[in-house]
C-alpha cells in the first residue's frame, strides 16, 4: 500500500520534467549562440587582439660613431655603462590603512646595494611616492635610480637579483672622451634630448632619453655619427617575459638591423693638440690654432678655458651634469664659448702685413722709402702713439719691429684708404665666416668707409682709417680667420676652407668619403709683395729689433708677427680691482708660420688679456711649433709614427 | 552483503552506460585540458602548478572509487541517513568558521594533513539529499503553500548563509539555485509562487547591500566590459579573447596564444574553458557543450524514471548542480554572465570539486540503476 502511494507521488513531479528539459536545452543553446558569435563571427578580431598583446616591436640600439685623430687615436667613443631602473609600483607599497604609499622594504636594499647617496635617495623617494600616488601608467614607468654603476655595484645587484624583483639593471652606452678636456670645444659633448628639443627632432627618430650632440663635431656631424636604430618584433607574455618558443606567431617582416654610426677621421693630431694645450697651460683664457699650410687642415685647435665633455655628456650621473653646466655658464672667462671661431678680437699689429699689402698693390708706397718715427704722430688734435721711437723706418722694419707711425703715415701721406684696407682684408678672409661648420661662428668685422660712416651718424674721420691700418678700431677677427689669412700669406695666396673632418669611415675602417682640401679663393697678389712681407715676418722673429726676437727658441725656424690688441676699457665700477685690472689688459697675439723657407704650418696664439704679444703670445707659439717638429720627426722614424698610432 | 534482498545482480545489469561514458569522457577531456592549461607554468616560479594535473588524475580515481561505492549501496540507505549527512555537512561548515578563519582572507578550507578539503562543495550534495528526504517524506496531492516550503527553505538557507559568510558567494548562489530547481518540480500554489518570487527579489536587493567591494567591482566590470581591461575586467576580457581566438577549429592543443602567454589567470580553476575553446575551436566547444547538456538532460530523464520521490529529487538536484555549474562557468567565460568563482565540472582543478561532481554522478547512477528494483517493480 505504502509502496503504491509513493509510486503515485512521483506523479507530482512528472509534469515538470519536460519543462526542465526545455529550460536546460534553451540555456545551452544560448551559450552555443554566444560561442558561435565569438568563435565564428569575430574570430579574426579576437585573434588580432591576442597577437597585438604579445607581439612587441623593440628597438635595437645602434652604436655612435667613433671620432679619431689623423693617426687613428680615439678622441671620442662610446663605452658600455649600466644604469639601474625601477618602477614606482615595485619599490613602494600602499598602506592598507591610510591608503598612502610608502617605500617598500626592498627599497632600503636597493639604496644599499646600488650605493645611492643619502640625499639622492631622499629625492628619489619623493619622486617615486608622488608617481605611486598618481597611479595608472605613471606608477609603472621605469625611473632611473642611478647612472653608470661601477662593476662592483653591478655584480652586487646581480647577486641579489632574487631579492630585488622589478629592479632592472640596463646596459646603456655612454660617450667617452679619453683625452678629457683636450680638444673639448672642437669635439663637443652630448646631452639628453629634452622635451623642447624632442618636439623638433622626433621626426628624425629621436625618443625620450636619447642623447644628441650638443656642440662641436658631435653636433655638426650628428647625422653621420648617430647611426640608425633597428627594430625587432618579439613575443612578450603577460608577465613581460620574452618568449622565444613561438616565433611562428610573429608576422613578417620580423627585424631590421641597426646600422652603426659612421666613424670620423679628423685632421687633428691628438699629440699636437695635447702639446698645444700644454703650451697654453699658463694662461687663463685664449685660443690657438695650428694649420697645415698645404691643405688648410687643422692640426690642433685650442680654446681656453676648456671643460671636460665627459662630465657634461652624462654617464657620471645627473648631479655631475648639473654641476658641470653650472660651472660652464657662470665662469666669467666663458668656457662655453669656442674662442677660436666664436670669439672675435681686434687683431692689432698682426693685421699690419695686410695693410702693407694694400699699399703695395696700389703702388702707393716704395718699400725702401723710410720715414722717421718719433714715437707718436700728431693728427689734427689727436695723438696716435707708437710703441717706442723707431727712428728711420722702412716697410721691412715697420712690420718686423711693429712701428705704428709708419702705418699712420701710409694713411696720412701715402693715401691708403679704409676701403683699400678692407678690400685686402676681405681677400684674405676677414669679415667672413671661415666655413669650418663646427661651432657657431662669428664673422668678425672688416669695416669699410661706408660702414664706419653709417655707424658714426654720417661723420667719417680719417682717424678711423689710421686705427684700421694697425688692426685697431672696429676691426675684429677670430683666431681661425687670422690663421687662415696667414696660411694664404705663407703659401703664396691660397685661402683654404678650413678642414677638421678628414674622412668618414665605416665602423670597420673602410673610407666612405674623404674630403679633399677646398680652396676658397686665391688672393692673386704679385709674388714680389708676398716676398716683401715674408722677409719682414722673418725679420720680426730673427732680427735683433724684431718683436718676437727674444721669444725665439733654438731650432725653431719661424716667421711671424705679434700683436697687442687694445680692449675697449671697462668701467672700473667693478668692486673687484684685480678683476678690473685683468679685463683691461690688452689681448696678446702671435701669428706666424714655420719653417721660413718651405712653410709647413701656421700657428696663431691669442692670450686674452695677456698683455704684450711678443712677451706673452710668442713664447707659446714657439713651444707649439717645437712640439710639432718633434712629433713630426718622431713620426718619420720607422720605429714610431703612424704605425703605432692605432692603439 | 550490501543488498540484502539479492538485488545486487540486477542492479549491476542496469548500469547506466551513457551516463558513465559521458562522465568519463568529460573527466578525460578535463585532465587533458588541465595539462595544457598549466603547462605554461613549467619552468616559472610557479612551476609546481605544471604538475597539478597528476593530482587531478588522483582525484578522479579517488572520486571514481568513492562514486563506485556510493553507487553500489542502494540509495534507500542514503535516504535513511539523509538528515545525518546534512547535519554533518553543516557541522563541517561551522568547523571551517572556527578553524579556517585566517587563510587568505576567505575561509573555505579544512586542512587535514597536507591537503585541504572544501566542505562547501560537499554541502551541495548534502543539501540535495536532505531536500530529497524531506520531499520524499512529505508527499502531497494538493499544491503546496509557502508554509509547506518553510522547512526546505531553512534547510537550504542555513548552509547557503554559512557559505556566503566565508565569503564564497558563488557556491551560496548555486545552493539556492539547486533549492529552486528542486522546487520547480513540485506543485506549488500560484499565489505562493508569486509571494516566493517577491520574497527572493527583496532578499537579493537587501543582500546586494552586503556584497563585498571586489564582488561589486566584478559585476560592474561585467556590465561595462571594455572600461577596465587592465584591472577588474582583465579576467573576463582575456577569457573572451581566448575563446574568440579559437575560431572554428582552434589553434591546436598546447598552442593557445592567450594561455601560452599567460593572459588567462586562473586557467586551472575558474577559466579552464577558454583554454579548451582556444585550442579546440567552435567544434570542440560544441562537443563539450553537448556533453554537459547530455549530462543535465540525462539526469532529468533519470529523475523521471526514478522508482520513488527520493530518487527523483536526488536526480534533479544532482542534475541541477551540474547544470548551474556548467551554465555559470561557461557563461562567465564567454561574457554573458558576471565573473563569479564557480567551477566547471571535471574541468576545474580541485579535489573537493572533482570528488563532489563524481559523487553526484554516482548518485545519478545509483538512482538510474535501481529504477526497476525494489518497490518500483510493484508499482508496475
Amino acid at each position: 500500500m505504502s509502496q503504491l502511494v509513493q509510486r503515485a507521488d512521483v506523479g507530482e513531479f512528472r509534469k515538470r520534467f519536460g519543462w526542465l528539459t526545455l529550460v536546460a536545452l534553451l540555456s545551452f543553446l544560448v551559450l552555443a549562440a554566444r560561442l558561435f558569435q565569438l568563435q565564428l563571427l569575430h574570430a579574426d578580431d579576437y585573434r588580432a587582439i591576442a597577437r597585438e598583446n604579445i607581439v612587441r616591436k623593440i628597438t635595437l640600439a645602434t652604436t655612435r660613431g667613433i671620432i679619431r685623430d689623423r693617426n687613428g687615436k680615439v678622441l671620442a667613443a662610446s663605452r658600455p655603462a649600466y644604469n639601474v631602473y625601477a618602477a614606482p609600483a615595485k619599490v613602494t607599497v600602499v598602506d592598507p590603512v591610510t591608503k598612502k604609499p610608502r617605500m617598500a622594504p626592498i627599497w632600503s636594499k636597493v639604496v644599499d646595494y646600488a650605493e645611492v647617496g643619502e640625499g639622492e635617495a631622499k629625492r628619489l623617494e619623493e619622486r617615486l611616492l608622488g608617481l605611486r600616488e598618481a597611479g595608472g601608467t605613471r606608477e609603472k614607468q621605469q625611473i632611473l635610480l642611478k647612472e653608470d654603476l661601477s662593476r662592483d655595484v653591478v655584480a652586487t645587484l646581480e647577486t641579489h637579483a632574487r631579492e630585488l624583483p622589478g629592479i632592472e639593471v640596463i646596459p646603456v652606452s655612454v660617450r667617452y672622451y679619453p683625452f678629457k678636456s683636450i680638444g673639448s670645444h672642437v669635439l663637443g659633448y652630448m646631452r639628453e634630448v629634452d622635451s623642447d628639443m624632442l618636439a623638433k627632432v622626433r621626426r628624425a627618430g629621436y625618443v625620450e632619453g636619447d642623447r644628441i650632440g650638443a656642440s662641436g663635431i658631435e653636433r655638426a656631424w650628428e647625422s653621420y655619427l648617430r647611426g640608425t636604430r633597428g627594430w625587432e618584433k618579439v613575443l612578450v607574455d603577460a608577465r613581460g617575459v620574452r618568449r622565444k618558443n613561438r616565433e611562428d606567431l610573429v608576422d613578417e617582416p620580423r627585424r631590421a638591423d641597426a646600422i652603426p654610426g659612421r666613424d670620423l677621421r679628423l685632421t687633428i693630431d691628438a699629440d699636437v693638440q695635447q702639446a698645444m694645450e700644454q703650451a697654453m697651460r699658463g694662461e687663463l683664457a685664449g685660443g690657438a690654432v695650428l694649420i697645415d699650410i698645404k691643405t688648410g687642415g687643422i692640426l690642433g685647435i685650442v680654446s681656453k678655458p676648456a671643460y671636460d665633455p665627459n662630465e657634461l655628456s652624462g654617464g657620471a650621473g645627473k648631479g655631475v651634469v648639473r654641476e658641470a653646466f653650472r660651472r660652464l655658464f657662470n665662469d666669467p672667462l666663458k668656457p662655453a664659448v669656442d674662442k677660436t671661431v666664436a670669439g672675435v678680437y681686434p687683431p692689432g699689429s698682426t693685421f699690419k702685413p695686410f695693410t702693407a699689402l694694400a699699399a703695395l698693390e696700389k703702388g702707393l708706397v716704395d718699400p725702401r722709402h723710410q720715414i722717421v718715427c718719433r714715437g707718436f704722430l700728431r693728427f689734427g688734435r689727436r695723438i696716435f702713439r707708437c710703441t717706442h721711437s723707431h727712428g728711420a723706418t722702412d716697410l721691412h722694419k715697420a712690420i718686423a719691429e711693429s712701428c705704428n707711425v709708419y702705418f699712420y703715415n701710409l694713411v696720412s701721406e701715402s693715401g691708403v684708404t679704409m676701403d683699400m684696407i678692407a678690400e685686402m682684408g676681405m681677400r684674405y678672409g676677414f669679415g667672413q665666416k671661415t666655413g669650418l661648420g663646427i661651432n657657431a661662428e662669428a664673422s668678425g668685422r672688416m669695416p669699410t668707409r661706408a660702414w664706419m660712416t653709417l655707424r658714426n651718424r654720417g661723420q667719417f674721420q680719417i682717424g678711423f682709417t689710421v686705427n684700421a691700418a694697425i688692426g685697431q678700431g672696429a676691426t675684429t677677427v677670430s683666431v681661425l680667420q687670422l690663421g687662415l689669412a696667414y696660411t694664404a700669406l705663407a703659401n703664396g695666396g691660397t685661402l683654404y676652407q678650413p678642414q677638421i673632418v678628414h674622412a668618414v669611415e665605416t665602423s670597420d675602417g673602410a673610407v666612405v668619403q674623404e674630403f679633399a682640401p677646398r680652396v676658397r679663393r686665391r688672393t692673386k697678389l704679385d709674388p714680389a709683395f708676398h716676398k716683401l712681407v715674408h722677409s719682414a715676418l722673418v725679420g720680426g722673429v730673427n732680427e735683433a729689433g724684431g718683436t718676437s726676437y727674444r721669444a725665439r727658441i733654438a731650432g725653431v725656424d719661424m716667421a711671424g708677427k705679434t700683436g697687442s690688441a687694445q680692449v675697449s676699457h671697462r668701467r672700473s665700477s667693478e668692486a673687484d680691482l684685480e678683476k678690473t685690472w685683468y679685463f683691461n689688459r690688452d689681448h696678446a697675439w702671435f701669428a706666424g708660420y714655420s719653417p721660413t723657407d718651405k712653410p709647413e704650418v701656421v700657428v696663431v696664439v691669442l692670450v686674452e688679456h695677456g698683455g704684450a704679444g711678443g712677451k706673452h703670445a710668442s713664447p707659446i707659439a714657439f713651444e707649439i711649433v717645437r712640439a710639432y717638429q718633434e712629433l713630426r720627426d718622431k713620426a718619420k722614424q720607422p720605429a714610431g709614427g703612424t704605425a703605432k698610432a692605432t692603439p | 552483503m550490501i543488498d540484502r534482498d539479492g538485488m545486487s545482480g540486477r542492479a549491476r545489469d542496469h548500469i547506466d552506460w551513457p551516463l558513465f561514458i559521458v562522465a568519463a569522457l568529460i573527466a578525460v577531456l578535463g585532465v587533458v585540458n588541465l595539462y595544457s592549461a598549466t603547462s605554461v607554468y613549467f619552468g616559472t616560479t610557479r612551476s609546481g602548478l605544471s604538475e597539478i594535473y597528476i593530482n587531478q588524475v588522483y582525484w578522479v580515481l579517488i572520486g571514481g572509487t568513492a562514486g563506485a561505492l556510493v553507487a553500489a549501496v542502494d540509495y534507500r540507505h542514503i535516504e535513511r541517513f539523509g538528515y545525518v549527512i546534512y547535519t554533518a555537512g553543516v557541522f563541517s561548515l561551522i568547523v571551517v568558521f572556527i578553524l579556517g578563519r585566517d587563510t587568505r582572507g576567505a575561509a573555505r578550507w579544512i586542512n587535514i594533513g597536507s591537503f585541504g578539503f572544501q566542505p562547501s562543495e560537499f554541502m551541495k550534495l548534502c543539501l540535495v539529499i536532505a531536500l530529497a528526504k524531506y520531499l520524499h517524506d512529505d508527499p502531497r496531492n494538493e499544491p503546496r503553500t509557502l508554509r509547506d516550503l518553510a522547512i526546505p527553505a531553512v534547510l537550504a538557507a542555513v548552509p547557503a548563509l554559512l557559505v556566503a559568510r566565508q565569503p564564497d558567494l558563488g557556491t551560496a548562489v548555486v545552493m539556492m539555485l539547486i533549492f529552486l530547481s528542486i522546487l520547480a518540480i513540485t506543485r506549488i500554489r500560484r499565489a505562493s509562487v508569486l509571494g516566493g518570487v517577491t520574497f527572493i527579489a527583496v532578499a537579493i536587493t537587501v543582500a546586494s547591500q552586503y556584497v563585498l567591494p571586489y564582488q561589486l567591482a566584478r559585476i560592474k566590470a561585467f556590465l561595462n566590459p571594455e572600461t577596465d581591461i587592465a584591472g577588474t575586467g582583465f579576467h573576463a576580457f582575456h577569457a573572451r579573447v581566448a575563446i574568440g581566438g579559437g575560431g572554428l577549429l582552434g589553434q591546436g592543443y598546447m598552442k593557445g596564444m592567450e594561455n601560452q602567454f599567460h593572459f588567462l589567470p586562473d586557467q586551472f580553476s575558474d577559466f579552464p574553458f577558454p583554454v579548451f575553446a582556444e585550442e579546440w575551436g567552435f567544434v570542440g566547444s560544441m562537443v563539450l557543450l553537448s556533453l554537459y547538456a547530455f549530462l543535465v538532460i540525462w539526469s532529468i530523464r533519470i529523475a523521471s524514471l526514478a522508482r520513488d520521490r527520493f530518487g527523483a529529487v536526488t536526480a534533479v538536484g544532482c542534475g541541477a548542480m551540474l547544470f548551474w555549474h556548467a551554465l555559470f562557468n561557461l557563461g562567465m567565460a564567454s561574457g554573458v554572465l558576471p565573473v563569479v568563482g564557480i567551477t566547471l565540472p571535471l574541468f576545474s582543478y580541485g579535489g573537493s570539486s572533482v570528488t563532489t561532481v563524481l559523487l553526484a554522478i554516482a548518485l545519478l547512477m545509483n538512482v538510474s540503476m535501481r529504477r526497476y528494483s525494489g518497490f518500483s517493480r510493484l508499482g508496475r
